[in-house]
């Protein structure tokens, strides 16, 4: 369970958002809303613990994450505005050292079965700079089939997909919050998953 | 899927930082071949006088293998910082210092080590006597390490900093000099007939200080600097 | 009586403090300078070995000391902020900084001065020149990586961490160059004196305290100004006399 209480975030001298407080529980989907540079972004990157909160708190299965450090980064995911890949590296190479980075040794043919699943087919060994922008995402959101972590901070999985791809990460989605998992993001894209709640936090 | 352990994390980064560095293999050259130019400067700078070349050569050597090495170091996390990878290596559960160790190695083989391989043609070019050039081998390898990490430091803490590069060699280089000292102490030594074992073990130590300290310096400045 | 030192550590409160100190240093300074020189330039008797000359040391002697010592206040500072986080130790720091590079700076100018009339050159490569230059380099690279970051957190944070590793440096960096120079038997500036003049001792302690105590208030000064800058948007701030007056 991911809480956070009184939280308050600034950049510079500008104060983004303060008081913030809500709780996500297994099986709990949540979007962060809010008009551009009202500190979506700057919630994420915060609850992934990169920046640190002016005031308040936020817990973990009930401890602060600044306590557990590493152990909270074995049940979290994060994807960032930016791919992380590289694009000197096959798909098939980014996607299992993104991997090994996260603490988990995978095999080659379970690297292929998650690319093949993300429409990646016979495009595993190819660098991925001759790959689209569409297809990189897709090389990046892999990493969400290949992760057991139980936590999945995505800022903007959306960019960049089309159709097909979108309606694979709503299933992913869905299967990720019946093995009661917990996600929470922000889109400018409508998100749908059937028979769920979806939560939302919106920032002013 | 199995967990990994530490050393694992070692190994996948190093390997990552090779292939990447061997898929782009320009890079790795340009710093080599600086080397082998401002080596090469001095000779026509202050003239052909064998005896004073052959006194200033690992004087020479040290500062170009210095000056090469900053070089190189701006890109150890810059590369990572712009296409988001960094993110994600401070997110790794099982140690950000171990990952940073990972980094540096795999930089010092591939910024270090060719210097060291190409010190003994440069050696010659300077008349160092066969003594002279294996105990300037043996300071390099043990130096040029310590280079590497210290240098990780400034890269982590000028990340993304406008004129980074130039900042870079003012913080690092004053850190660097007690390295250069013994490197080219040890040189002298040998070439008076005098023990280098003082100076080679001097070195060795700070080596283990530097492999004990940097890499989770290294890791708090990645943090300060991504937040 | 118990005395309350956190509040002092909370800017609020070390900003009138510090407003309240500064004359008393700048004029106890001012006044100790004057008795210094007086006596290092008139009581003080010709030393027999360098004639006139070594009356620099006056200056050069405490500038030496200040600029090391201060190095070490400013990476304690710097320790202080990153592990518990207080504004002010960060603000302490990056007020540090220039004057000790200027002290550094001094040192060097004087010990130039001092070395022309002994060695006939300006600059000799004596091992604590040397480590004084090499102080300095550390001193401009703290302030330029300060300079560079945009974000005083960041800048506050980072240069901290740089000043710690210089700290945990210059013992290794004063001994490699002590060696060093023994190696290449280098000059090395001594005071020939083992009976130093009781005159010579009274003014040099005069003087080192009066350079001390024109480092705290310039020091006091510039934090202050800090202050001002950092918290501009606070509302303490703005209901200082001195700022509404502006305003």
């Amino acid at each position: 369970m991911l809480e956070v209480s009184n939280l308050a975030c600034s950049r510079g001298d500008h104060r983004l958002f303060a008081g913030l407080s809500f709780a996500l529980y297994p099986g709990q989907i949540m979007q962060v809303q809010g008009v551009n540079g009202s500190g979506k972004t700057s919630l994420l990157r915060t609850l992934c613990g990169f920046m640190m909160a002016d005031e308040g708190e936020i817990r973990w299965e009930g401890e602060n994450i600044q306590s557990l450090e590493e152990d909270y980064f074995a049940d979290m995911l994060y994807l960032g505005h930016l791919n992380a890949i590289k694009d000197e590296l096959s798909a098939l190479e980014n996607l299992r050292i993104a991997a090994g980075l996260s603490g988990r040794q995978l095999e080659e043919k379970d690297a292929i079965a998650a690319l093949r699943r993300m429409g990646l087919k016979g495009r595993e060994r190819l660098p991925t700079k001759v790959l689209s922008q569409g297809q990189r995402r897709r090389v990046a959101l892999a990493r969400l089939l290949v992760s057991d972590a139980k936590l999945w901070i995505l800022d903007e999985p959306l960019t960049a997909l089309d159709v097909g791809a979108v309606g694979l990460i709503q299933e992913l989605i869905a299967e990720h919050l019946a093995r009661s998992g917990m996600v929470i993001y922000t889109t400018h894209q409508p998100l749908q998953v059937d028979g769920v709640e979806m939560r939302s936090l919106s920032l002013s | 899927m199995k967990k990994s352990t530490m050393i694992d994390l070692l190994w996948v980064v190093t390997r990552r930082d090779l292939v990447l560095a061997m898929r782009r293999r320009a890079d790795v050259l340009t710093t080599l071949i600086f080397f082998v130019m401002v080596v090469s400067l001095f000779p026509l700078g202050v003239g052909p006088e064998m005896d004073m070349l052959r006194k200033m050569a690992p004087g020479v050597l040290w500062v170009a293998a210095l000056l090469s090495s900053m070089l190189s170091l701006g890109r150890l996390f810059s590369a990572d910082h712009l296409d988001g990878t960094l993110e994600q290596m401070l997110l790794v559960p099982q140690s950000l210092s171990m990952l940073v160790l990972g980094k540096m190695i795999a930089h010092w083989m591939v910024a270090g080590l060719p210097l060291v391989l190409m010190a003994p043609v440069l050696g010659i070019q300077f008349d160092m006597s066969a003594e002279a050039i294996g105990v300037l081998i043996l300071g390099l390898l043990l130096g040029t390490p310590i280079l590497s990490m210290l240098g990780a430091i400034g890269a982590a803490l000028t990340l993304g900093l406008r004129g980074g590069g130039v900042l870079l060699s003012l913080l690092v280089l004053p850190l660097c000099i007690p390295v250069l000292i013994f490197g080219t102490g040890a040189v002298d030594a040998v070439s008076s007939g005098l023990s280098v074992a003082s100076h080679l073990s001097l070195l060795g130590a700070m080596l283990v200080l530097a492999l004990v300290f940097t890499p989770w310096v290294t890791a708090q400045a990645l943090r300060i600097s991504m937040e | 009586m118990a005395i309350n030192w956190f509040k002092y550590s909370a800017p609020t409160t070390f900003y009138s403090l510090a407003g309240k100190l500064i004359p008393w240093f700048a004029v106890a300074a001012a006044a100790l300078f004057a008795v210094g020189m007086y006596i290092g330039f008139y009581i003080a008797p010709v030393d027999y070995q360098q004639g006139e000359f070594y009356r620099i040391i006056f200056i050069h002697v405490p500038a030496s000391i200040l600029s090391m010592f201060l190095y070490l206040i400013m990476a304690g500072y710097a320790a202080m902020g990153l592990i518990f986080n207080t504004r002010l130790s960060a603000m302490m720091a990056t007020a540090i900084a220039p004057t000790g590079a200027l002290f550094a700076f001094i040192s060097l100018w004087t010990g130039a001065l001092w070395g022309k009339p002994m060695w006939g050159a300006w600059w000799v490569w004596d091992a604590r020149l040397t480590s004084e230059l090499i102080l300095l380099f550390l001193y401009l690279g703290f302030i330029a990586l300060h300079a560079s970051i945009d974000d005083p957190r960041r800048a506050d944070r980072a240069s901290a961490l740089l000043a710690i590793v210089g700290s945990v440096n210059v013992p290794i960096i004063y001994f490699s160059v002590k060696w060093w120079n023994t190696l290449h038997q280098g000059s090395t500036i001594k005071f020939s004196g083992t009976s130093m003049h009781v005159a010579m001792q009274q003014a040099m302690f005069i003087m080192l305290v009066a350079c001390w105590l024109y480092a705290i208030a310039v020091i006091l000064a510039r934090v202050r100004s800090i202050i001002l800058e950092r918290e501009r948007h606070t509302k303490w701030i703005n209901e200082l006399p001195e700022v509404k007056h502006v305003a």
